[in-house]
């Protein structure tokens, strides 16, 4: 994350002095992405359990209003920030990209909990998305299973530091070159068509998950990752540490 | 009433019935399982007319079909009906929509899981898949496709909405097409053909 550039003639330690005394010396571009930061209105869906938490950030309790997100929407053409809270099936998947092409720009996305980024516990099913961002670009991830609502706010304040640090200029959706919206995945005999957007997301070259545990093996009925008890070290046994 | 008397209790009223006990649960022939369940639901010694749960069951040798029936006056169940089949031939498994109407999306979800076909079901066809979804995805021998790898229809797909596909997924995806080839997940699973 860059920073942007500071381009103001004032000391900074003369603007907090002017503040304290009720003076505001600021830039147009402080200005517009503390109101940018300031009114994120975040989009009305939840899929899982991941959205019980998000409408407890949304509760008096943790209260999300303090940083401004209160206004969760209805219309994406009126949201700026999509929380993709809980698991995406791939019957699912098409219509959050479609959400996502219909928000207007500058348009940012959360994703909430381990099934949303990666697929989660059901990785290994047949029914679930190895994560949105196959199909759609992904500001902040927030793992968790699920994420606590303090861990939702500490999301959203790093989503506003992001936004504080973009500079009006070079703004990506005032470039000409921007594409935000994305084909619309299809159902397919065995699957989702296409199975991700490259211009988004490529498949790691290397499986950490099989680095880590191993190849799985089929022992009688079950199956085994043949690392998975000694934490990757095969030196090292369960229990001996 | 347990299920060894429920048992006897059938075989007097149906003589010549093949029954068997299995886990609690009555093991019967596909063909006597309509003429059973409907004697069990209208005879006023068992009155079962509620029916809770209708599932398919893979055993790798063998497929079941399983309901459980209730009876709400007599305060009688679950009585466990199972019905075991072959998983090569598509045996068809009586459907108890004629009695029981909450059996159809449970039967539904039966046939769109594990293929199980119901026959005299109104309207059997997949409930949570989506329609063109190829094989029965719960069935122990069912291998979920590789989603890291991209397939030529994909590739098509990409390119005809405009999206730059990278060569070596290109190349991947035509070779796997001329050697005739899917992209499946390689973990092996237990009762797999391969």
């Amino acid at each position: 994350m860059a920073l942007a550039q500071n381009r103001s003639t004032v000391d900074d330690g003369l603007k907090s002095e002017l503040g304290k005394k009720g003076i505001v010396v600021t830039t147009i571009q402080e200005l517009y992405n503390w109101g940018r930061r300031s009114s994120i209105w975040p989009l009305q869906f939840g899929l899982a359990c991941c959205a019980i938490e998000m409408i407890a950030t949304a509760c008096a309790r943790y209260d999300i209003a303090r940083f401004g997100a209160e206004l969760f929407r209805g219309s994406p053409r009126q949201a700026d920030l999509m929380i993709v809270a809980g698991t995406v099936t791939k019957k699912m998947a098409p219509q959050i990209v479609r959400l996502y092409n219909q928000m207007p720009e500058p348009k940012y996305v959360i994703t909430m909990g381990a099934c949303s980024i990666a697929g989660g516990p059901f990785i290994d099913g047949y029914n679930v998305l190895k994560g949105i961002d196959r199909y759609i670009p992904i500001d902040v991830h927030l793992p968790g299973c699920p994420p606590r609502p303090e861990a939702l706010l500490w999301g959203l304040t790093q989503l506003q530091k992001k936004i504080d640090h973009q500079e009006i200029e070079k703004a990506e959706w005032y470039q000409k070159s921007l594409k935000r919206e994305f084909p619309i995945p299809e159902f397919g005999p065995k699957g989702l068509i296409p199975k991700f957007n490259p211009e988004v997301w490529r498949p790691e070259t290397a499986s950490h998950r099989r680095e880590r545990y191993g190849d799985p093996v089929l022992l009688g009925k079950k199956m085994i990752a043949p690392k998975f008890e000694t934490f990757g070290d095969p030196q090292v046994k369960v229990g001996t540490v | 009433m347990n299920t060894a008397e429920i048992k006897s209790l059938l075989e007097k009223k149906f003589p010549g019935l093949e029954i068997k006990i299995v886990n609690d649960g009555l093991v019967l022939k596909p063909e006597d399982l309509l003429r059973v369940a409907k004697f069990l639901k209208e005879s006023p010694e068992f009155k079962l007319d509620y029916l809770s749960l209708i599932t398919g069951v893979d055993y790798v040798e063998f497929l079941e079909s399983v309901c459980h029936l209730y009876s709400v006056e007599k305060r009688l169940g679950p009585v466990v009906l199972k019905v075991r089949f072959p998983r090569t031939s598509p045996t068809q498994i009586p459907s108890l929509v004629s009695l029981y109407r909450g059996a159809e999306f449970q039967e539904r979800e039966a046939y769109d899981m594990m293929g199980i076909v119901y026959e005299g079901h109104p309207d059997l066809r997949r409930i949570f898949m989506w329609e063109g979804f190829e094989g029965f995805p719960l069935r122990k021998d069912y291998v979920p496709e590789d989603e890291d790898v991209l397939e030529w229809e994909d590739v098509e797909w990409l390119e005809r909405h405009n999206v730059k596909v990278p060569e070596e997924y290109k190349t991947f995806a035509e070779q796997l097409k001329a050697a005739g080839k899917e992209a499946r997940a390689t973990r092996p699973k237990p009762g797999a053909e391969a």
